[in-house]
């Protein structure tokens, strides 16, 4: 089958992969980059288990096609943590509120939640509900991550007005 | 410094935030093959042939394997202790792949391919002539005179029938003055939705077939492969690494023994069986569904004379758990109102559905929902308080269940309902709401439940635990009970601090299991692991803390009676100057050149207890009439889980488990088409799994008691939190609107049906 190469920034470093023209984002990064907090739950776009940032927006990476990734900039969970292994806030928020259980859906939910904690604006909890409804979780009803995530927003606003 | 009841981070979440994790799918070895499985296009009939032509020709196939080809060998898949009394054991039903299509998708090929897409390919290029007859969907229809036996050993359909009466129900209802009230409630199938689907992948090493499994219940698979091989136990090996929910859908062999099977048939190369989403609803497990008649005799003061329950369960195509689920049901019918006369007759019927197995709680939220909303029925009916009723019946502390014998060792059941009902002001609120009129109405409502903690009498669960000394004085600990979510692991580096006298950063737990090296335990289930496995991890933790003490008292030259471990030193008992540190007992005791020994503990233990826990929902809501929509304003579960281990993960599993049950009681339920029984819903698009927008704020609570049982007097609490609350939906809709409305899901062309015939609308 067509195999072509693509460049793109994949979190923080320009790599060149060759895929298959049939392939989804989520394979090329699992499959070459090793990149396996990406997570496959429904294959279709419904359950936000592949999310990863393009261009700093959040998308399934399951029906992003590799081919489209030319010249983007993809961000994975692994591109949160520094070069020696320090975690963001997000995730040690993630850690501290009990929002992880079974772990399958919690790179995804991260990934969605950084545009929101990102923001200059304060998301009540309703809207980060919102936004983070194309993530499914079966074992927390929610609460922890929309507690961990609505912690490190009001913590990094907090933090800009300070400076 | 007590450890047990803090709030300990988990020990897994910085890899599972980190995705350093791996789960089955991240394990998976290069030039892995990939096995796809055809599924019948049927619902009920014979497999007459296939034709493989076209198949065979698609590049990269490797294998095609049909149900003409595999073992015959019919074995069981239900994720429970094996018993060796053959009129205990679960009913072996099915082959690996089935010539006797019995439900919609049921696996009947599989293609084994050097990629996935070539598997595909050639699964779809396969014919198959058929042999079709009617989908038997009901369970009335399947009981018919004369219906078509969908497994020869069972000709009825009915997979077991059973009966028990407490008492003499005919007697005691000829009392006089008792009031009858009469209920008929129905509960739906719904899927587990565990993200991670079902899958595995197996692979032929030493000898042996090893599969690699999203599982619960890594030893029982075990045992389900080989006889479904006609293998020894010892030829398989079973490893499990992180799983990605389970729920009760990976208590049962999945695609683990066919995986292994397949692996058998390409000289053990790698294979790969992954479940899509489509087939982990249709080709996995569901819940229940069942049906419930229920008369109650009732005394004017409120106590229960006589209760009778005639109970009926969908098993769809094959056994699993089969009738465990029911029985569970129809006890937990005893158990929660243990008074009075109770007569059960209880069917478990095979239809041409999808099968059910074990979900969350097993049989109890059926129950649960029937019985919780025929108490307020029968307040209803008599105008008795729904609180009072309740306290006056409920089970309370000393009860020994005569069929089971299972004690009421602890109860805070009472204290759970006074604190919901101080919580939501839940009795001046029902009162006021019971006038209302317009279109938007408020109601109140609340359940109670009870539940056991792990599956004594019916089996004497055993659980075993390794724990062995670093040089650093640091531990490996390795247990058979499995991590699936619930925060396991967590728990059991507490109970093993505490109990030594270790820091918890000194505890390594083994999070993996692997047949081959893990000690024995039957898994994750039944919310029993914290209860029976924790005895376990107790017990070892002791041994392990003992022959510490006898080298440090070798090194100190002091009897190791007076010596203790405080927090990572050895100190004289009742006293806190440091003698040694562990540390130093750890390296002595490996490198001495006098006593050089390795310090290691194992231990098993099998439960021959049991205990029951307790809990509330209260909850309040809004209905709007016109728009048949329920709002959830306020919800609460109150849990009586004894003594709690770790508040945070506990506050976890119960926020998961009202979710669970807010999912039940108002939006899912899995679609069938009548005509040929395919499932209909079978994606996370159209089956209405509850996202963030969807769920209200979760409350939770804990009534601590100290049960004499539990290893650190703990109950269940994994389970339970599901069961209560689709009845306490049901019932505030009844306060809000006065209508009872007796099946769930609660959704609105279910309120739109109810309020029409209520002419609300």
């Amino acid at each position: 089958m067509a195999k072509k190469d693509i460049t793109c920034t994949v979190n923080g470093k320009v790599r060149t992969y060759s895929v298959d023209v049939r392939e989804s984002l989520s394979d090329m990064l699992r499959g070459q980059a090793g990149l396996d907090s990406i997570k496959h739950g429904c294959d279709v776009g419904e359950c936000g288990a592949c999310t990863v940032l393009i261009d700093g927006k959040p998308f399934n990476s399951c029906i992003y096609m590799a081919i489209w990734a030319q010249g983007k900039d993809i961000v994975t969970l692994e591109g949160l943590s520094d070069t020696k292994g320090a975690i963001s806030d997000i995730q040690q928020a993630f850690i501290d509120e009990g929002a992880v259980q079974c772990g399958f859906c919690t790179p995804g939910f991260i990934m969605a939640s950084i545009p929101i904690i990102s923001s200059e604006t304060e998301a009540s909890r309703e809207e980060i509900r919102r936004q983070i409804s194309g993530n499914l979780c079966r074992c927390t009803g929610y609460e922890n991550i929309v507690n961990a995530i609505e912690k490190t927003q009001k913590k990094r606003i907090a933090e800009k007005k300070s400076k | 410094m007590d450890i047990i009841g803090t709030s300990l981070k988990r020990v897994d979440a910085f890899d599972k935030v980190t995705g350093k994790a791996k789960y089955t799918p991240d394990l998976i070895p290069p030039h892995a093959l990939v096995a796809k499985v055809l599924h019948s296009t049927i619902a009920n009939g014979w497999v007459k042939e296939f034709d493989l032509s076209e198949a065979w020709k698609v590049e990269g196939v490797v294998d095609i394997v049909t149900c003409f080809d595999v073992p015959d060998i019919q074995f069981p898949t239900a994720g429970h202790p094996w018993s060796t009394d053959p009129k205990h054991q679960d009913i072996a039903d099915r082959k690996l792949l089935n010539a006797r299509v019995r439900c919609y998708a049921d696996d009947i090929a599989a293609v084994v391919a050097e990629n996935e897409i070539a598997a595909e390919e050639a699964v779809k290029k396969i014919r198959v002539t058929y042999e079709e007859f009617t989908p038997i969907l009901t369970m009335e229809d399947a009981m018919k005179e004369g219906a078509i036996s969908i497994h020869e050993e069972r000709p009825n359909n009915v997979v077991v029938k059973s009966n028990y009466e407490i008492g003499s129900f005919e007697e005691s209802i000829k009392e006089e003055g008792l009031t009858k009230v009469v209920g008929d409630y129905e509960t739906p199938i719904v899927s587990h939705c565990h993200i991670e689907s079902a899958n595995s992948f197996a692979y032929m090493e030493s000898g042996k077939i090893v599969v690699v499994s999203s599982t619960q219940i890594p030893h029982i698979v075990r045992r389900v492969c080989s006889q479904a091989l006609g293998l020894g136990f010892g030829d398989i090996r079973i490893i499990k690494p992180y799983i990605g929910g389970g729920f009760g859908n990976k208590q049962d062999a999945l695609t683990e023994p066919l995986n292994a099977y397949l692996t058998t048939r390409v000289g053990g190369r790698p294979v790969v069986l992954a479940y899509t989403r489509e087939e982990t609803f249709a080709c996995t497990r569901t819940r229940h569904a069942m049906k419930f008649h229920i008369e109650s005799y009732v005394r004017k003061d409120g106590s229960f004379a006589a209760r009778s329950i005639k109970a009926y369960s969908n098993q769809g195509a094959y056994a699993s758990h089969a009738h465990a689920l029911v029985a569970n049901a129809v006890n937990g019918f005893r158990m929660m109102y243990p008074v009075g006369a109770i007569k059960s007759e209880a069917y478990t019927v095979y239809t041409n559905m999808a099968t059910a197995g074990a979900m969350r709680a097993y049989g109890i939220p059926q129950i649960g929902f029937a019985l919780e909303a025929h108490v307020d029925d029968i307040a209803k009916q008599t105008g008795l308080d729904p609180l009072k009723l309740r306290t006056q019946n409920m089970m309370k502390l000393g009860y020994v269940d005569p069929l089971t014998t299972i004690t009421c060792h602890s109860t805070g059941l009472d204290e759970c309902i006074q604190r919901g009902e101080q919580y939501l002001s839940y009795t001046k609120k029902r009162k006021e709401y019971a006038k209302q009129t317009g279109p938007i109405r408020k109601g109140v409502g609340m359940a109670i439940f009870c539940y056991k903690t792990g599956v004594y009498p019916i089996s004497l669960e055993t659980s075993a635990c390794r724990m062995v000394l670093n040089q650093d004085g640091s531990l490996q600990m390795q247990i058979g009970a499995t991590e699936i979510g619930q925060g396991a692991d967590t728990v059991f580096a507490m109970m093993a601090a505490q109990t030594i006298g270790l820091t918890v950063d000194k505890i390594h737990v083994v999070s993996k299991q692997d047949t081959d090296v893990t000690p024995y335990d039957t898994g994750a289930y039944a919310s029993r692991q914290t209860y029976v496995s924790g005895m376990a991890v107790k017990k070892t933790a002791e041994s392990f803390r003992r022959k510490l003490l006898e080298f440090a008292g070798f090194m100190l030259k002091k009897d190791p009676w007076d010596l203790d471990i405080k927090e990572n030193y050895i100190v004289h008992t009742n006293k806190n100057e440091h003698l040694l540190s562990v540390a130093d007992v750890a390296i002595e005791s490996c490198y001495s050149l006098t006593n050089s020994t390795h310090i290691a503990a194992e231990e098993s233990h099998h439960c021959t207890d049991n205990t029951y826990s307790f809990g509330v929902c209260y909850t309040e809501l809004e209905v709007d009439i016109p728009m048949c929509q329920i709002k959830i304003l306020d919800i609460i579960n109150i849990h009586d889980s004894g003594k709690i281990i770790n508040h945070q993960t506990a506050t976890g599993q119960v926020h998961g488990g009202m979710s669970m049950g807010l999912g039940y009681g108002m939006y899912e339920h899995l679609k069938f088409d009548p005509k040929t029984g395919r499932m209909l819903n079978d994606n996370l698009l159209d089956y209405k799994l509850m996202t963030a927008i969807d769920t209200p704020e979760l409350h939770a609570d804990f009534v601590e008691t100290d049960d004499p049982t539990g290893p650190y007097g703990n109950k269940s609490l994994g389970e339970p939190p599901t069961i209560p609350v689709a009845p306490a939906i049901r019932n505030a809709v009844l306060n809000a609107t006065g209508v009872a409305i007796n099946a769930i899901p609660l959704h609105p062309e279910r309120l739109f049906d109810a309020f029409t015939e209520a002419q609300l609308i």
